[in-house]
């Protein structure tokens, strides 16, 4: 059973551990869509997958916000990366499978995953 | 909405844009009279009685991106459905009440679905809101306030890995215990 004497002590771990967060020009944001929409389409499980595979790979520099509905309500659930110095790009109509692929070769290695983003599903 | 627990969320969503400080998220369920309420009580900036009388009007929405707005309608729905009841209450500057009634035992009454989730996002997401999510059936009933979690946690987030899966852990826990005999 949880404790609240276990969050001390995990209080007390975080602590030890907090690094300092380098300046926010160095921070890539990644923005879901969370309005009615996007939360129908299945933004819940998608912010969820975000933040599991973040931790999960230990990013520093990397967070996950929500926003409101960004008006493309039939292509959601939709997340926006923003890498500083770098243009917007705007995934859509995301899935599980696809946050892993979109953490791994856009977040990390710093090349957009092209086929998902909504320039592609709209040509 | 596939579950309740997704209504929950997105009208959340709306007492965070009202600049609310403070959410209470309330369930409480009857066994005997086969009954659920959902109460979401937050102290935003709350509506005039005119813009109470429009917000279960589909076609009222604050929002600037299109001309709908489902968040309020849509749960009304899922409880009336069920032969509940729907409320909503406001006062300006001092906050918004919305509670829907549910039958439990009704065909159509929709599966409450992964709540904790829906906490987890809510406290990790909006840092500088306060949550109490209160839960009760029957007789028993568990409460987490962030404000407590916070006071212990001190300057380390409260959407720092380790304690957002201690959250989740902690939730999932305290549910599973109202069920147990």
């Amino acid at each position: 059973m949880k404790t609240l004497e276990e969050l001390m002590a995990l209080r007390d771990a975080a602590k030890a551990n907090l690094t300092t967060r380098e300046d926010s020009s160095e921070v890539t944001r990644i923005v879901v869509g969370m309005a009615t929409c996007g939360i129908a389409a299945g933004a819940r499980p998608i912010m969820a997958k975000f933040v599991d595979e973040i931790a999960k790979r230990n990013l520093q520099n990397v967070t996950v916000a929500q926003t409101g509905c960004i008006g493309m309500c039939q292509y959601e659930p939709i997340a926006e990366v923003l890498v500083p110095g770098k243009e917007k790009v705007t995934y859509v109509q995301l899935t599980e499978e696809k946050v892993a692929k979109i953490i791994v070769d856009h977040v990390v290695n710093g090349k957009p995953v092209v086929e998902y983003t909504i320039g592609a599903i709209t040509e | 909405m596939r579950e309740l627990s997704l209504n929950v969320l997105d009208i959340a969503q709306n007492s965070i844009k009202a600049e609310a400080s403070l959410i209470e998220i309330e369930l409480v369920e009857s066994t005997e009279k086969k009954e659920l309420l959902i109460g979401i009580y937050d102290n935003g900036k709350g509506m005039n009685d005119e813009q109470v009388q429009a917000v279960t009007d589909p076609f009222f929405t604050t929002r600037t991106t299109r001309k709908v707005g489902l968040g309020i309608p849509f749960f009304k729905m899922s409880a009336e459905m069920t032969g509940g009841s729907f409320g909503i209450e406001s006062v300006p500057g001092v906050g918004t009440k919305v509670r829907a009634l549910y039958k439990t035992d009704h065909v159509d009454f929709t599966p409450l679905g992964d709540m904790c989730s829906t906490v987890v996002i809510l406290i990790t997401m909006n840092l500088g809101v306060d949550f109490i999510y209160k839960r009760s059936l029957d007789s028993k009933q568990f409460v987490v306030d962030t404000r407590q979690l916070k006071e212990i946690l001190g300057d380390v987030p409260l959407n720092e890995p380790s304690i957002v899966s201690w959250l989740t852990d902690y939730i999932q826990e305290n549910t599973k215990q109202l069920t147990e005999v």
